[in-house]
């Protein structure tokens, strides 16, 4: 089974390409790259001219919902969701109902993934037993299971002490360590940023400060075990200065951000729309600008979008009511494609690394390289598709979105995972 | 200026225009209150609805004698708690009153933003009577009533709000509504119960009450809930009351004809001492009289601007 | 919408001569016994009721008790407009209970406004009897409303206006047909 992307811009930022070439994929694996291929007969052929071919987009911060909150998402849903994105592969958190804190959760993740996924399914695992942050989860078995990494996220790991054990726990798995980086005291459940736009509205405000504190925090203790630290969501200039200054002294740290946290500020919130109430919360300008300049030098090492499906009845209604969280797997791409490439805020190249090689390495997964003999999942983009954000379109199960009616251009035209077309 | 509005939700909304002619109708409106046959026509056939999901029996009865007076029929529904309590929806609750067609929903709830959340989805008027820490537009409107038929005018006038703000709707409403009428406003208390940036609000922020007050015209005390100790906002009532609280002492720095004035209910002993609360500075029950006729004027101006 | 002046119906000595006139025929009426109020319907019935007041006074001695009447809360044509009309207040200084009172307006037109005002006088309280003088009467009578003293019939067409002004709120004195 042979295909031929034919013509497109092949940015694989893992082998430094960045030019017009075809993709000769056989048997599921890249097998070539170069100009004018000639394919064997009966392969497929995909003109992909004026389209940009890159290694599959891997987003690493997913909740499926799957077991226990199917009528939000599920794994074939979510997964429907991800490949309408542009997304080859997904790693979804562990605040499934029941928690995802055993290898029995694990296994049904992966089962359910294998007959109903339709891109490919990473598990984290709970790095505390039933997120209650007392006690550690079995996290050696849940790696031989398949976890790629360990993460509470939803809750703050508060005790330091259990915190540390956990990440020595975790070290000869070579699984990183996710951190939902929250001050529970500091932020008292405040459902957004504390600043201006909370004092004009009589709501109640988090300070940044409540995320600082935590990612120094968990930079200390990442120093003082040698486990990989990945700040999960970062969303503040203070937190974005720490990771930076703790990789300049070489601590194992790295940092994802989202593509809410680029995009909007907490003047979105003035509409009090539920669909702008998410953790972190919407931060200010100054720290969105922040989290922008560390996305290009590096600092922030991917984008993940913290997709988080919630049903209409919970985000409508009074703001600090609703449940926290946004999806995001079909709206990411093209709002960065459109938000940040097209004014030249990131180029091409880097925002590809950002969502492909990026993860890849950070949870060591194949993927994120378009290298002969490398498993064909490939992203295709087209920049000149304009788009408008339709929620009543998604392929999610949910609808909770800021970007309800959001124009630009640039977006996903198709996605394949091993070779085999999965875009809906 | 004319009122083309279909709701009132927040000073902030407003226009000097829009709130002068508030003024104007309730001074109308306050006449009624001295006859002996309470009633005029006006909205016969109306009918507002007091929804108030927080119990406040001062407030709401307030509305209810402002729509009786002017002959509409006020419906009062007793709402507790918010969606998660009780198992219906704030928008489900709202569409259930309005498809019994009310003029006029007069909302009270904890939630900032619900008032507007239902102006949004209902046909009819909605009044905010205070939401969350957010707004509480009436009570503004009536404050600046009373200051200004105490004091002949608003602008330029000197007025220092104290004690809670940071949770406070009647100081915000207060702080938006004042500045737009040219007035200077400071606000005061411990820097834990002052909002962040408050300065950016168009407000000066003071620390000490005896600078704050020394030169105003009207000091507005904000009643102190008994949960900002637990909250670590003070270490207690009783030090709040002594640094805070305003005694007969602490006025003889300030003007002779200062007015003192508060949304109540009163905490004596807490923010005004008995005796302050008493003296001929207190407006309190001016206020509350003026409650009353700029409801009535709120009513008569939203019941009588069509939508359609 | 531009209006353009037709005709002067009255000119300052004939309005001044109207006013007087009605004055006396209210003090026949009354036959000197009758207690007799004026209330003007505001805002030019008011200054009308002063003037009439005024040359009452002149007649018998004593100034009649006048009283100013807003009659915006009982309109019958609220929440058809597009916004509600400014709301002025009522001064009545005065018990109407027992009284006789003699509404004072500037133009009878549909009779709306008169049948607010009683409803607006009765809530003060229960007169005797409730007479009406009005400045000019123009027709085009919408309720079975008649006036008891009237200053000058005027038959108009519906397209055209009548403006009283007065010299307290105009400048000068005079009753014109106007026309859109």
């Amino acid at each position: 089974m042979s295909l031929l992307i034919r013509n497109g811009r092949v940015v694989d930022p893992a082998g430094g390409t960045d030019a017009v070439a075809d993709v000769w994929v056989a048997e599921g694996r890249i097998h070539k790259l170069g100009r004018g291929l000639k394919a064997p007969a009966g392969a497929e052929i995909i003109d992909a001219t004026g389209k940009v071919v890159c290694p599959g987009f891997i987003d690493m911060h997913v909740h499926l919902r799957e077991p226990g909150f199917e009528y939000k998402e599920t794994i074939a849903s979510g997964t429907r969701a991800a490949a309408a994105g542009g997304f080859t592969a997904v790693a979804c958190m562990a605040n499934t109902f029941p928690v995802n804190d055993n290898r029995a959760v694990t296994d049904y993740i992966l089962a359910r993934a294998k007959v109903e996924g339709v891109v490919r399914v990473y598990p984290i695992g709970a790095v505390t037993r039933n997120l209650e942050g007392t006690q550690l989860a079995e996290m050696a078995e849940q790696a031989e299971a398949g976890c790629v990494a360990f993460s509470d996220d939803g809750k703050c790991v508060m005790n330091a002490e259990l915190y540390r054990r956990a990440m020595e726990y975790a070290l000869p798995f070579g699984t990183p360590v996710i951190s939902h980086a929250e001050d529970c005291q500091l932020a008292h459940g405040a459902p957004m940023n504390e600043g201006f736009v909370s004092t004009e509205l009589g709501l109640s405000g988090q300070p940044g400060a409540a995320e600082d504190v935590m990612v120094a925090r968990d930079i200390i203790l990442a120093e003082l075990t040698g486990a990989h630290l990945h700040v999960a969501h970062i969303s503040t200039a203070g937190a974005v200065r720490l990771v930076r200054e703790a990789k300049a002294r070489g601590v194992r740290v790295t940092a994802e951000v989202t593509p809410h946290h680029l995009v909007l500020t907490d003047e979105a919130v003035r509409s009090y729309d539920p669909n702008c109430k998410m953790a972190p919360p919407l931060r200010t300008k100054r720290d969105v600008e922040a989290c922008l300049e560390a996305l290009v030098d590096g600092t922030i090492d991917c984008v993940a979008t913290d997709h988080a499906p919630h049903a209409t009845s919970e985000k409508e209604g009074e703001f600090a009511e609703a449940a926290n969280g946004v999806v995001g797997l079909e709206t990411a791409v093209p709002l960065l494609l459109d938000r940040l490439v097209r004014p030249g805020v990131l180029d091409l190249p880097t925002l590809v690394a950002r969502l492909s090689t990026g993860p890849a390495r950070l949870l060591n997964l194949p993927g994120g390289s378009l290298a002969p003999g490398a498993e064909a999942d490939i992203t295709i983009l087209d920049l000149e598709q304009d788009f408008t954000v339709d929620p009543a379109a998604f392929h999610s199960r949910s609808r909770n979105t800021p970007f309800a009616g959001f124009t630009g251009r640039g977006a996903p035209w198709m996605t394949l995972v091993g070779g085999v077309k999965v875009t809906p | 200026m004319g009122w083309k509005r279909k709701d009132l939700i927040g000073m902030q909304d407003l226009e000097a225009g829009e709130i002068t002619d508030v003024l104007d109708t309730a001074i109308s409106m306050k006449e009624i209150a001295a006859r002996e046959i309470k009633k005029v026509p006006t909205l016969r056939g109306k009918t507002v609805v007091n929804l108030f999901y927080e119990s406040s029996t001062r407030t709401r009865t307030s509305f209810e004698i402002a729509g009786k007076w002017l002959s509409a029929d006020v419906i009062n529904f007793s709402a507790s708690g918010s969606s998660a309590d009780k198992g219906e929806s704030l928008l489900d609750t709202a569409r259930n009153i309005e498809a019994m067609s009310p003029d006029v929903v007069v909302v009270r709830h904890k939630a900032s933003g619900a008032p507007a959340l239902l102006a949004r989805h209902l046909r009819c008027g909605v009044v905010n009577a205070g939401d969350g820490a957010h707004e509480h537009p009436t009570q503004a409107l009536l404050d600046l009533m009373t200051i200004r038929e105490k004091k002949g005018h608003l602008e330029g006038l000197n007025v220092t709000i104290v004690g809670d703000v940071t949770h406070s709707r009647v100081a915000r409403s207060n702080i938006f509504g004042m500045r737009k009428m040219g007035i200077t406003v400071t606000v005061a208390g411990p820097p834990t119960l002052i909002p962040p940036q408050c300065q950016e609000l168009g407000v000066k922020v003071s620390h000490r009450l005896e600078e704050a007050i020394a030169h105003a015209d009207v000091i507005m005390m904000l009643r102190l809930q008994h949960e900002r100790m637990e909250g670590g906002f003070i270490p207690s009532i009783r030090e709040y009351s002594r640094v805070w609280g305003l005694s007969l002492a602490k006025l003889k720095p300030c003007r002779p004809d200062v007015l003192i004035m508060h949304p109540g209910p009163v905490n004596r002993g807490v923010e005004l001492s008995p005796e302050v609360a008493d003296s001929p500075f207190s407006v309190i029950l001016d206020q509350v009289a003026n409650g009353v006729a700029v409801r009535m004027a709120v009513l008569y101006l939203l019941a009588g601007s069509k939508s359609a | 919408m531009s209006t353009r002046e037709k005709a002067q119906v009255l000119d300052e000595t004939g309005l001044d001569r109207a006013l007087t006139r009605i004055a006396h025929e209210i003090v026949e009426q009354a036959g000197g016994g009758e207690d007799v109020a004026l209330v003007g319907i505001k805002t030019r019935g008011v200054t009308l009721a002063e003037r009439i007041a005024a040359k009452i006074a002149a007649i018998e001695g004593t100034k009649p008790s006048v009283g100013a009447l807003d009659i915006t809360l009982y309109r019958d044509d609220l929440g058809l407009k597009a916004e509600q009309p400014i709301v002025r207040t009522t001064e009545i200084g005065f018990p109407i209970k027992g009284r006789t009172v003699v509404l004072v307006d500037d133009v009878l037109f549909t009779g709306r406004t008169i049948r607010a005002a009683m409803d607006a006088l009765m809530d003060l309280g229960r007169p005797r009897i409730i007479r009406l003088a009005v400045l000019v009467d123009r027709g085009h009578r919408e309720l079975p409303i008649r006036p008891d003293y009237i200053g000058k019939n005027l038959p108009t067409s519906r397209r055209e206006t009548v403006a009283v002004l007065l010299r307290e709120h105009d400048g000068v004195d005079r009753v014109v047909i106007q026309e859109e």
